[in-house]
This record gives structure tokens, C-alpha cells and sequence, in this order.
């Protein structure tokens, strides 16, 4: 008998690389090594923060683990009803299927939702084609749906143009819990929206969780948001987690330098407090050729001659905080 | 006398649906060196302000109906466009959000700064091309020798950001506007931009008019700050003021619904509703349908901008 665990999703060592080919015959293969071994769990209706800097592969991630973007290599182990499915290897058919169980909201309301298509189609199509509603059944359930993330009856019969930003992500969030997901991926799904109302789109995912006890893989690049959402969260780097663990513990007592420098960049609403930066010098390197070693020596205030030389290992630092770092135990300041 | 006096700017765009008030109203002042903030959601005018003082509003649709902008004293608003040309980059210069957009593709780094300070300072190629590489020296580029022929899209946002930064201050402006210019950067290298705006204040003492929808780098980089709202400025007060003690209903709200890296997974309290349509701006206090406090007098009389305290002031009817 296959032993089941206790998370919802776990993903083993998952790779995603893109193939370019190059030269004059375009023959010559290299590969961006977007995700690279990458493992984390996310538990039964908690929320798993992903964070890191533009291209750092945390978008692959969410789009790997639904299929969206098939993986290079890996396990991605869904856990349902005592039962174990690696949705790596699953073929189209029992893709569909699966997707009932998973689903994501996009960054960009205006480019997910298709503009010929009223409110209440995009929310009935999941519904149509996963659950085989039709009739008055349907039409019950997309008004329950609307109701659900805040909007009105009388929206059903409208276009997208005809909302806010803030309203389409609500749009987006409808579609995407119409077949009561056991997961949603929300891939940045406030960024493109003022404060005011990304507060207001942030309550309603949290209440709706509640509601309908769901997990959250989120991922932004945006330390406040991670902070206020999640229960644990993985810093990604060029296509690895450098550091992972509970939330608390990981703003509280980060170790990697990485998560550090990341930390202490966020501008914080507060003129009394003195920033204290950790600058970090040059940019995020190509993922083509990434450094040696560890990925992040290049940029790293601490980086000795190991680092350039040997990648780190994983080491533990606390009940379920690891991190990728030959210095875990390194003072700062 | 101040560097910059705004006094009761209106800036509408005449569009075929109706007139959009985009700037209804607005008047601040900057001192010399002075480090300002202008702050608020999309739409609530901010961009249109600066490039209202730059005169850089497109017309049609836009135009300036009303208000003066003194700048040293002289009203920007009865330059001829000659006369602005040459206040623009030498004594005024702007950055903007996308630095990829404001420079020119076809054109190496090097050249369009060159270009700037020929045209203003009217030095040589040679002589400008030292002053090119000393600015970039300023910004903290690396091997500018190297970057000055390179074209935009060979560096990253960061460098892209920093050469515009040298261009603009590389005629010595006494005012620097900065558009959102560390909104399409990375934490990490936003930190790195925001230190070197901060230094160069400093050392430069160039005042700044910094726009952004981050309280955040507000807090980090400002001395005082205007909230902006629907086209009026709501409140205005030292940063310390503004954040310890915000008196519109709107600054409160908006500080409350950032999400904070000390306090986790709370409901976080939110202003209702969204932001008006500046066509049909509601009547009275432009933010009273939105506010939990409105009274009947919200929604006849507009609230005038009122000192209620040393350097602060709020334009609201409680």
C-alpha cells in the first residue's frame, strides 16, 4: 500500500528548463534553467507564500505544478481522499480531471478573461465542462459565485471592460473556485491594483479560504502581501529555494543572506524607523549560465571561496526552516 | 522664497465624453533642496500635476485652464515653448516609471546624454562625453567608459534607471521630478535606487518632487507629503505628521489597508467602493461616498484645504 502524506501537494525536485536553440542551423541547444530542483509541501488549507525577484522562477513554479507548462522532471504529489496522483504523469484525459482540484487566478485580470465573453459565460464554462451543470443548476450556481466574491446579480449579463481592475480579479477569483478547488494558485494576483482595493481583494481570498477550506500556493514578489497571507513561505533565487520555513520564523529570524538583503529592502511605511539596508550590489544573473556553486555568490555581502566553488547543501534550521547556504549560522550586521 | 509655488492648478482634459477634471484645484510649494512626496492611486492626478509643471500635458485633449506654477519666482504658465525649452533638463528635469520608454533604442547611452548637455550647456562633443562619463561615474555605474556605448536594451532596469538618472541631473536642475521611479524595479534594486536619489539629494542638493503609490518610499524618502485624491490634494503635512497622525479619512484608510511585515493574516481594513469617475466627480468632497464619516455638508460643499496644525493641513469638513 502507498503510504499517503499528510500535505495536499508535495512537490519533489521539480525542474523546469526551456530549450533555445542557437547558431546559424539552430541546432545548438542551450537551456534556461528556469526551476531547478525545486521541493516544498503545502498543507491541508494553508497557504504557501512564493517569493522572489522578476525572474526568479516563481510564475514556472505555479504553472508547472497545473500542467500549464508540462515539468522537465519530478514529482508534483497530489494527496485526495487517501489517494496519491503524481500530476507529472497524468495524460490529458485525467489532466481535466484533476483539474477540478486545481486552479489559478492570474496577475493580469484584463489579459485572463476573455473580453467577448459576459461575466457570466467565463464563470459557467468550468462548470459546464468539470461538473457537467446545465439549466437552472448552472445559472443557481454562477449567481451563488457572484455573490461569493462580492459582486451582483445584475454583473452576470456584462463584458469585462465593463469592470475595474478590482472587480475582474473578482471575476478571475469566481472562475477559479466555480469546481471547489482543493488548491489555488494565485499568481501575483494583486499586483496590478491600488492599495485600497488590493486590501479588499486580500480579505476576500482570506475569508473565502475559510469558507471553503482551500490551500493557497501564492506567489509575489511583494514581502508585505506574502507576510499578511501565508502560513509558510519558500524564497526563490534564479530557480531555487534558497530559504523555506514558517512564516513567522522566517521574518523573525532569516537566515539566508538572500532573505536578509530581501527584507531589509521593503520600504517601510514608517518614517521613525531608520532604514538599515543591506544593498545588494548588480542585478540577478542570466539563467542560462548560472553562477557556480551557490547561485547567489555573486550578489552575496558574505560570499567566501566556497560559495563560488561548492553548491550548499540543504541545512536545518528550525522545525521545518531549511536553508540553502554554506553559512546558515552566519551573524549579521 | 520657495523653489516651486503651485497655486490653484486645474488641469482638465476636454475628450469626447465629457471633460475629465484630472487636476482640479492643486497648490503646494518646494523649498530649495527640498525633498517633497505626492502621493495617491492611480488616476488621482499625480502624473498630470508633473507634467502640468513641466508643460508637458498633451493638448489636445489636455490644457491647463486655470492656476500658476511660479518657479523661482516666474510663472512657468507664460513661457513661450523657447523660453520652456530651456527651463526643461537644465533647471527642471523629469524620470520617468519605464525607463525603457524614455530612452531611445537606436541610440547608444553615451550619445543621448552627450546630447543633453551639449544642447543645454553648449560644451563640445569631447568635453560632453567627459561630463557623460562623470555623471555615470555620480550614479554608481560600473565601467561607464564601457556603458556609454551601449544601446538601452543591452542594460538592466536598474542601469536603465540610473543612466536616466544622469542624464537628468546632468546639467545641475534645481528641481528633480521623479514619475513612479522605482515602481518597475525589483526590492533589491529599487533599495539601490532609492539610496542613490537619497545621496544625491544630498550632495547635489537638487530639490525632488517624488510621485509614487508607495507609502513606503514615501516614509523612506520624503520630508513632506501631499496626498492626492480625485484631482485635490486631501492632506498635506511633514512625512512624521502625515504617517503619526493622519487627519482625512482617506490618508487613515490608506494606511490601513497597507499590509504590514510586523502583523500577519488579519482582516486588514479596507476603504469601500473604488474611485470616482473624474467626468462626473461626485459633488461636495470628492471622496464622500466613499467615507464612513460623511454628512450632509460632504455632499453640497467642497472642504477647503485648512491648517490644523504646524505645516498641516487637511481638506475635510470634520
Amino acid at each position: 500500500m502507498k503510504q499517503v502524506n499528510d500535505s495536499l501537494l508535495k512537490v519533489v525536485d521539480l525542474k523546469k528548463y526551456f530549450s533555445i536553440a542557437k547558431g546559424m542551423v539552430r541546432r545548438e541547444i542551450t537551456y534556461v534553467r528556469a526551476v531547478d530542483e525545486v521541493s516544498f509541501d503545502i498543507d491541508h488549507e494553508k497557504t504557501l507564500g512564493l517569493v522572489g525577484e522578476s525572474g526568479c522562477g516563481k510564475t514556472t513554479v505555479g504553472r508547472t505544478i497545473i500542467r500549464l507548462l508540462d515539468p522537465t522532471s519530478g514529482q508534483i504529489l497530489f494527496s485526495d481522499d487517501h489517494q496519491q496522483t503524481d500530476i507529472a504523469q497524468l495524460k490529458s484525459r485525467q489532466l481535466r480531471e484533476m483539474r477540478r482540484n486545481m486552479q489559478i487566478v492570474f496577475q493580469d485580470p484584463q489579459s485572463s478573461l476573455n473580453p467577448r465573453r459576459t461575466v457570466r459565460d467565463t464563470i459557467a464554462e468550468p462548470l459546464q465542462i468539470l461538473e457537467g451543470l446545465k439549466g437552472e443548476r448552472l445559472e443557481i450556481r454562477v449567481l451563488e459565485l457572484l455573490e461569493d466574491v462580492g459582486l451582483n446579480p445584475e454583473h452576470a449579463q456584462r463584458y469585462p471592460h465593463e469592470f475595474s481592475g478590482g472587480q475582474r480579479q473578482r471575476i478571475g477569483v469566481a472562475r477559479a473556485i466555480a469546481v471547489n478547488p482543493k488548491l489555488v494558485i494565485l499568481d501575483e494576483p494583486t499586483s496590478s491594483l491600488d492599495v485600497s482595493v488590493q486590501a479588499q481583494i486580500l480579505n476576500l481570498l482570506l475569508e473565502l479560504q475559510r469558507e471553503h477550506h482551500m490551500s493557497y500556493l501564492f506567489i509575489s514578489h511583494d514581502l508585505s502581501v506574502i507576510r499578511h497571507m501565508c502560513d509558510r513561505v519558500a524564497v526563490m533565487y534564479l530557480g531555487q529555494i534558497m530559504e523555506a520555513g514558517d512564516i513567522k520564523e522566517v521574518f523573525r529570524d532569516a537566515r539566508h543572506p538572500y532573505t536578509r538583503a530581501l527584507l531589509s529592502s521593503i520600504p517601510v511605511p514608517d518614517p521613525g524607523k531608520k532604514r538599515q539596508h543591506i544593498i545588494l550590489e548588480g542585478t540577478v544573473p542570466n539563467a542560462i549560465n548560472p553562477p557556480s556553486g551557490c547561485r547567489f555568490h555573486t550578489r552575496c555581502p558574505f560570499a567566501k571561496s566556497i560559495c563560488s566553488t561548492q553548491e550548499p547543501r540543504e541545512y536545518t534550521a528550525g522545525q521545518g526552516h531549511r536553508v540553502k547556504c554554506h553559512f546558515p549560522d552566519l551573524q549579521f550586521d | 522664497m520657495p523653489l516651486l509655488d503651485i497655486q490653484d492648478l486645474k488641469t482638465y482634459f476636454f475628450t469626447e465624453d465629457g471633460v475629465v477634471q484630472a487636476v482640479d484645484g492643486v497648490s503646494f510649494d518646494i523649498e530649495p533642496g527640498q525633498k517633497v512626496g505626492l502621493v495617491g492611486e492611480s488616476g488621482c492626478g499625480k502624473s498630470v500635476t508633473a507634467l502640468s509643471i513641466m508643460r508637458l500635458v498633451p493638448d489636445p485633449p489636455g490644457r491647463i485652464v486655470e492656476g500658476k506654477v511660479l518657479f523661482q519666482g516666474r510663472n512657468l504658465l507664460d513661457l513661450n515653448k523657447e523660453e520652456m525649452r530651456r527651463i526643461r533638463g537644465a533647471s527642471i528635469s523629469m524620470i520617468f516609471q519605464d525607463p525603457m520608454t524614455s530612452l531611445n533604442p537606436v541610440f547608444t547611452v553615451g550619445s543621448q546624454i552627450d546630447e543633453a548637455i551639449q544642447l543645454h550647456q553648449g560644451l563640445e562633443p569631447v568635453e560632453a562625453r567627459e561630463k557623460t562619463i562623470e555623471m555615470l561615474n555620480l550614479v554608481r555605474i560600473p565601467n561607464p567608459d564601457g556603458v556609454v556605448e551601449e544601446y538601452p536594451h543591452e542594460l538592466s532596469g536598474g542601469m536603465r534607471q540610473r543612466c536616466m538618472i544622469a542624464m537628468a541631473l546632468s546639467c545641475r536642475p534645481k528641481l528633480l521630478i521623479a514619475d513612479e521611479p522605482t515602481t518597475a524595479l525589483d526590492v533589491t534594486i529599487e533599495a539601490q535606487i532609492l539610496d542613490l536619489m537619497d545621496d544625491l539629494n544630498d550632495r547635489l542638493n537638487t530639490a525632488l518632487l517624488l510621485i509614487t503609490h508607495d507609502m513606503g518610499v514615501i516614509a523612506e524618502m520624503c520630508e513632506k507629503v501631499a496626498v492626492m485624491y480625485a484631482g485635490t490634494i486631501v492632506e498635506m503635512a511633514d512625512v512624521r505628521t502625515l504617517f503619526n497622525d493622519p487627519q482625512h479619512p482617506y490618508t487613515i484608510g490608506l494606511l490601513s489597508s497597507i499590509p504590514s511585515i510586523d502583523i500577519g493574516r488579519e482582516d486588514l481594513k479596507i476603504i469601500p467602493g473604488a474611485v470616482p469617475d473624474l467626468i462626473n466627480p461626485p459633488s461636495g468632497c470628492r471622496f464622500h461616498p466613499r467615507c464612513a464619516f460623511a454628512k450632509g455638508i460632504c455632499k453640497r460643499e467642497r472642504p477647503e484645504l485648512v491648517q490644523v496644525g504646524n505645516g498641516h493641513y487637511v481638506a475635510c469638513h470634520r
